[in-house]
């Protein structure tokens, strides 16, 4: 049945938009224990552990996001693994935004003055223990700009989740153009949706950056 | 029941996929070429331009660089029509991905441009050159070796971003491989192998940057 594009459709799609935020969420509550670890990894004293961090980087961030979800779908029921598209995507997203929340937060590990790690140690302190309160602690700062601005980025690409199958923001505005056929009306109400999700964040990710920059 | 795990059938239908290479290359072509173009002419337009002007250019990167390109993809295939504007899948593929890479070139250039130092630009004029002469032998060549990494790292992910229009039906290497699952039921077989595909593109892609940034800005 064909029905009118109108306030309540509107609604519905502000109402998938939480489910867009709830795998950004996941996502990046996944990303980022992954993500720490492969920063960790890349500047162990120990070089196949870094040769084996920095593939992994350097795999996932050459293939398409896509793929991966597609990987996941179809790879994890071969393991034994009954898959939903949520946990689809939320081990697809997870493993993708590993490699670049690692990248990221290798950068701000190693902007941090190697004298930082000598005086820990001449402290005696351990390598664990330089790193979890001397050199950890400082890098936060540095993170964080980056770290808001790749939120961004997920945001935007949960809208892949869609091809899976999983009723998000962008999966609903399909469905909603295709009982409406009222597509340009659905997609730009889709496209404000996200934008008022992804601006504020990228503003603020911008206002953090010029405040750390100033506190130099 | 154990599941082995074989490639044959998937080898067998290397034509579809090599087709969708060859897709995937034209698009990331294009994008790459036009992209670079808005970008340059918004870049300048944004340092260069009158206020309503670097605005109006603000907005644009804004919006595109805050929203999905899946979305702008829909947008343009599945919504222009109603505006009576048809297009077919790769002309609106083409056309989606040009616009979004363009706002991101915009950033980059524009950051290279604003990357050489005021200084010398006011050394240059006081020598005598004038305005175009200055950007000429001045601003041009520190500018494009300024921006040249970030510009190739972002045409990779457009290179793998690309992948998207196989949801408007487009035939590119990502839609070769649906079709190949659809064709032989290898799922996970068919996307490892599109994934090794798209993974030697992108080592080709930067190889191939890598090599132009050493030709063109390192000094022998």
């Amino acid at each position: 049945m064909i029905r009118e594009f109108g306030f309540i459709d509107v609604m519905y799609l502000v109402g998938a938009a939480r489910w867009t935020l709830l795998l950004t969420v996941t996502a990046f509550a996944g990303a980022s224990v992954l993500g720490l670890a492969i920063a960790i990894a890349r500047i162990l004293p120990f070089a196949p552990v870094r040769w084996i961090a920095a593939g992994y980087t350097h795999i996932v961030q050459g293939t398409p996001l896509l793929v991966w979800l597609f990987l996941i779908f179809f790879g994890l029921p071969l393991i034994g693994i009954s898959v939903n598209p949520w946990l689809a995507a939320a081990v697809g997203f997870s493993v993708y935004g590993s490699a670049f929340l690692g990248e990221i937060w290798r950068g701000a590990l190693v902007s941090i003055a190697k004298t930082q790690w000598e005086a820990g140690a001449s402290l005696g302190l351990s390598m664990a223990e330089q790193l979890r309160y001397v050199i950890i602690p400082q890098s936060v700062r540095v993170a964080i700009p980056p770290t808001v601005g790749f939120l961004v980025q997920l945001i935007k690409n949960t809208s892949l989740a869609a091809v899976i199958g999983l009723v998000e923001l962008t999966r609903e505005g399909q469905l909603t153009a295709a009982g409406t056929y009222k597509p340009f009306a659905v997609y730009i109400t889709v496209a404000c949706i996200y934008f008022l999700m992804c601006f504020p964040l990228t503003q603020w990710s911008r206002s953090l950056e010029r405040k750390l920059d100033v506190a130099r | 029941m154990k599941y082995g795990l074989q490639f044959r059938d998937v080898f067998a239908a290397w034509e579809s996929i090599l087709e969708g290479v060859w897709i995937t290359l034209l698009l990331s072509g294009v994008a790459m070429v036009g992209g670079l173009a808005i970008g340059v002419l918004c870049a300048a337009a944004r340092v260069y331009g009158p206020g309503w002007l670097r605005r109006l250019v603000g907005a644009y990167v804004e919006v595109i660089r805050n929203t999905p390109l899946l979305v702008q993809l829909f947008l343009i295939f599945f919504g222009l029509p109603s505006l009576g504007l048809r297009l077919d899948g790769l002309t609106a593929a083409m056309i989606a991905l040009v616009i979004n890479l363009g706002a991101y070139t915009t950033e980059i250039v524009r950051a290279g441009l604003e990357a050489v130092p005021k200084a010398q630009i006011e050394a240059g004029h006081s020598l005598g050159l004038s305005g175009l002469q200055v950007f000429r032998y001045i601003v041009v060549f520190p500018a494009l070796k300024a921006m040249f990494p970030a510009l190739a790292s972002q045409f990779v992910l457009m290179m793998l971003a690309t992948s998207v229009v196989s949801q408007i039906s487009v035939q590119d290497l990502f839609h070769a491989a649906s079709i190949v699952q659809s064709r032989t039921f290898r799922d996970f077989e068919v996307y490892t192998v599109i994934g090794v595909l798209y993974l030697s593109l992108a080592f080709a892609f930067r190889g191939l940057f890598a090599v132009i940034y050493r030709l063109a800005f390192v000094q022998r």
